[in-house]
């Protein structure tokens, strides 16, 4: 089953074209990596899927149905869900608070009830917060339940945000860079708890990495991009010896 | 037709105030993107220095002996109320805005800082000087041309002439002096500035010198035209002219003067058709759509956010 | 445990009984009344416009706007519902009715201002902090204009007329009605804005002023939150307008203007951004203030704005921060069912 389908993703910035028909699918389950030098487009094409901008040109279909031109919070609403290059945990709130509010779009209450404090009102937001809890349990963060995520550290910070992201339980995870700015003992721990969320959660991951170690060791199928254009497409082996990406990269990690 | 004319010519002379306020306005927001909500207050202080220097000037304070004519009075006044009104603008920052950029203070807080000086100014002017209000007085004699039923006196052709003197200057200096060039490097980005060697400060003070004293040059100008003045003066106009500079694109001076010239329009034009209660009615209506239109102003840059 | 949780709503009925007694049997005079009436209608304007500009992180700057709808659309409709007048003539419902009608009347203006919110904030959806300062503005003299012109309702000479109301409402029981009216409005404000911010859905405004791309990535629909929360903060604005109409019995274009909105802003900030605490406090500490200040009438308005300027460089988050007092007394937390 294809969950991602992109067709000839164009897109131009008043006169800049930060991407050139762009083309990739998706299939359930897959765990596919997208990499290329600073500026290539990478996050670019994930605002495109997220819904941050219309796509100059080309189609975006997410389970079959087209979704560009949707806005982001309906994207995500349908099964997508995303993490940022710079985390965006809201700090000032717990981490608790933090993966209830990603279920904002399905409370199934309405202000009459909020207002009342019905007992349909009670009854949703204790399943949200036992729907939270119960996450947090999977992911072993039950202790930070209260904790502001300011006051965690960068590693733990990026587990609670890509566990805020999982709360919805989407079916396409994108994650921009999760491994930027961590040490690299939080590295190979965030290698794991991707392969582990990979298992447990059976869903197809689309990962933006510039960390050579994490691409390599996680996907099975990367797409390389430079300056909006596809270059290369394979498997790990195939890409390691590309010549072209070899020409592109000329300066991270060790393949 | 020719009450056509004239309400072009009229429009041109409100339209020159509004500019010459939305000029400072823009200055400011230009370089350190904060909306000094104060500057319309300090076109009303410029307004009030103008009257005591000029007043002084005349012999009107017989305990000091000096009376100038008024032509030489007002040569005189213009450039001595332009200097102090600076003064004043500078000390706003030294005191108020200074000490919270220092401490990296949100943007916010400044900006509620600024909206409270304006009403220091404004309630401290009511509470020094009393609610009566005070009258300009008479420097130059009006001359009137008339061409037809066209009619237009020696002052509005000078405001007219001014802002758009006031204008080319402006924009000779930002775009093509040294300190131009570091002004505009501020607004892009505050942490490198320094690191080049510009005197960030310095760079901020003349900014405020010059914005200031370009409402201290409205104020007198606004003053020769509407002799009455009175404590609250500054504040539906300053309000007024803040939503011309950013209807025009805020940060841009091309787009604050375009502004003050297309509210000063909108409004001459609405009073000759409507009656005049309607008028802010109209104006702010019709800014509002061109802003939802074009949420940027006319000639505003769109700023992005990176995500 | 019960015991616990009915403490806050005993207090409040004691409250309300103390004062009302009070006023009753004339212990405090008209003055005092006149000057617990403003806490509390200005704990309501504080804590609303708190939802916006605290609780949401934006910049509105043209609270009275709404507050003036309100005034407006509840005098003329109790009025001329209750009250012989020259412009409406007889009341066209038995001013025996009046208590039942007023706040419902209430409801209206709070209702009608709420569609004046959605109006404004529809056009801010593409803009963002210092432009939504301009377009509330722009409204607040747009609404100012709009009424100045409507010359049925007296234009800029004013409305009155309301005191008649009141007293229809005397004549069915001789006691502080207005005292009654905005207490019951103010506690079921507050109620209205802590239930909206505890529940998940409220949290949403708190995400977008944290983190909006965040809030709109994790399923939050961020356009229909800020058109809620601007709702519901002129809407009952609204109310507060009403009330203000009713207490002082003449309403008038010029008393919604900036300046009305600036003391708005004034209480917001004092208090602290996003503390419902804080703007209670604040409402509280500003309106006895200025009463205190009532002698040195002119000054009143460089002090205020002072006060504010030293804030800021001080104690820019206000006297709350952003913290109710349950968090500061957390013992405070078994007294009722919140956070």
């Amino acid at each position: 089953m294809t969950v991602l389908k992109i067709d000839g993703l164009t897109q131009y910035f008043s006169g800049l074209c930060a991407l050139s028909d762009f083309n990739i699918k998706l299939k359930a389950g897959e765990l596919v990596g997208l990499i290329g030098p600073n500026g290539a487009g990478k996050t670019t094409v994930f605002n495109l899927v997220s819904g941050f901008y219309q796509p100059t040109k080309g189609d975006i279909f997410f389970l079959d149905q087209p979704i560009d031109g949707l806005k982001p919070h309906q994207v995500t609403s349908r099964g997508v869900a995303r993490t940022f290059q710079n985390i965006r945990l809201w700090n000032e709130m717990t981490v608790l608070e933090n993966i209830m509010l990603a279920q904002h779009a399905s409370l199934g209450y309405g202000i009459r009830d909020l207002f009342f404090r019905t007992g349909r009102y009670q009854r949703r937001e204790q399943k949200i917060r036992n729907l939270a809890m119960e996450l947090l349990e999977i992911f072993k963060l039950t202790e930070l339940a209260e904790e502001k995520p300011k006051n965690l550290s960068y590693g733990l910070q990026r587990k609670v945000e890509i566990a805020r992201a999982l709360s919805s339980r989407p079916q396409l995870l994108l994650l921009d860079e999760p491994a930027a700015g961590l040490p690299s003992q939080d590295v190979v721990e965030l290698i794991e708890l991707i392969h582990w969320i990979h298992r447990e959660f059976k869903i197809a991951i689309w990962m933006i990495e510039h960390q050579m170690k994490v691409v390599m060791s996680l996907c099975s199928r990367i797409t390389v991009i430079d300056f909006g254009v596809v270059i290369a497409e394979g498997t790990p082996e195939e890409i390691q010896h590309h010549p072209g990406v070899i020409k592109a990269y000329l300066g991270d990690d060790q393949l | 037709m020719e009450s056509l004319i004239q309400n072009i010519l009229n429009a041109l002379q409100w339209g020159s105030f509004y500019s010459l306020i939305a000029l400072g306005y823009t200055l400011v927001y230009g370089v350190l993107l904060l909306i000094n909500f104060a500057h319309g207050d300090i076109v009303m202080v410029g307004a009030y220095i103008a009257f005591f220097v000029s007043s002084l000037l005349l012999g009107h304070y017989h305990s000091i002996p000096i009376a100038l004519s008024g032509g030489m009075a007002l040569v005189l006044t213009i450039p001595l109320t332009m200097i102090l009104t600076s003064i004043v603008g500078v000390s706003l920052e030294r005191i108020a805005y200074r000490p919270l950029r220092r401490k990296g203070a949100h943007r916010l807080y400044v900006v509620i800082t600024a909206l409270m000086c304006g009403l220091v100014l404004e309630n401290g002017n009511l509470a020094l000087l009393g609610a009566s209000r005070k009258k300009f007085p008479e420097m130059v004699d009006k001359v009137i041309y008339t061409f037809g039923t066209v009619s237009v006196t020696n002052l509005k052709i000078a405001v007219i002439l001014t802002a758009f003197l006031v204008f080319f200057l402006l924009q000779f200096i930002v775009t093509k002096t040294k300190i131009g060039m570091a002004m505009r490097a501020i607004s892009y980005d505050k942490f490198a500035v320094p690191l080049m060697g510009i005197p960030i400060d310095s760079v901020i003070v003349f900014t405020f010198i010059l914005g200031s004293s370009m409402a201290g040059l409205a104020g007198v100008l606004f003053a020769l035209s509407y002799p009455i003045l009175d404590p609250y003066m500054g504040l539906t106009i300053g309000w007024k002219a803040f939503i011309a500079a950013v209807v025009g694109g805020i940060g841009d001076i091309r787009g604050a003067f375009a502004g003050g010239f297309i509210l000063g329009f909108l409004e001459i034009m609405v009073v000759a058709f409507f009656p005049s209660t309607y008028r802010d009615l109209f104006s702010f209506s019709i800014l509002l759509f061109i802003l939802t239109l074009r949420p940027t102003g006319l000639f505003g840059v769109p700023k992005t956010t990176k995500i | 445990m019960i015991k616990q949780k009915l403490t806050v709503p005993i207090t409040l009925l004691a409250l309300l009984m103390t004062v009302m007694l009070l006023a009753q049997y004339e212990v405090i005079d008209l003055y005092i009344q006149t000057i617990i009436l403003f806490v509390g209608i200005n704990i309501i304007i504080s804590s609303s416009l708190n939802l916006v500009n605290g609780h949401m992180g934006e910049f509105s700057c043209g609270h009275a706007g709404f507050i003036a709808v309100g005034a407006y659309v509840s005098s003329v409709l109790s009025v001329a519902l209750f009250a012989q007048d020259r412009i409406f003539g007889a009341p066209l419902l038995p001013p025996q009715y009046a208590f039942i009608g007023f706040p419902l009347v209430l409801l209206a203006g709070g209702i009608a201002a709420a569609f004046a919110g959605l109006l404004v904030a529809l056009p801010s959806f593409k803009t963002r902090g210092d432009y939504l300062a301009i377009i509330t503005i722009a409204a607040n003299y747009i609404i100012i204009t709009l009424i100045i012109n409507i010359d049925k309702i007296g234009g800029a000479r004013g409305f009155m007329g309301m005191k008649r109301v009141i007293f229809a409402m005397e004549d069915v029981a001789e006691i502080p009605w207005m005292i009654l009216w905005v207490f019951i409005f103010t506690v079921l404000s507050i109620i209205a804005i802590r239930r909206f911010v505890s529940s998940t859905y409220g949290k949403g405004i708190i995400a977008i002023q944290q983190d909006e791309v965040a809030a709109e990535i994790m399923s939050v629909n961020t356009n229909k939150m800020k058109l809620i929360a601007f709702m519901l903060s002129s809407g009952l604005a609204g109310i507060a307008g009403g009330l203000y109409a009713h207490v002082i019995g003449y309403v008038n274009p010029k008393s919604f203007d900036i300046l009305k909105s600036t003391e708005a802003l004034v209480m917001v900030y004092l208090g602290g951004m996003g503390s419902i605490t804080g703007s209670i406090l604040s409402a509280i500490l500003f309106t006895l203030l200025l009463e205190l200040l009532r002698p040195l009438q002119i000054i009143k308005w460089v002090a205020i704005p002072l006060l504010l300027i030293i804030l800021m460089q001080f104690r820019p988050e206000g006297i709350m921060g952003n913290r109710e007092l349950a968090d500061i007394f957390p013992r405070l937390k078994k007294f009722y069912r919140f956070k």
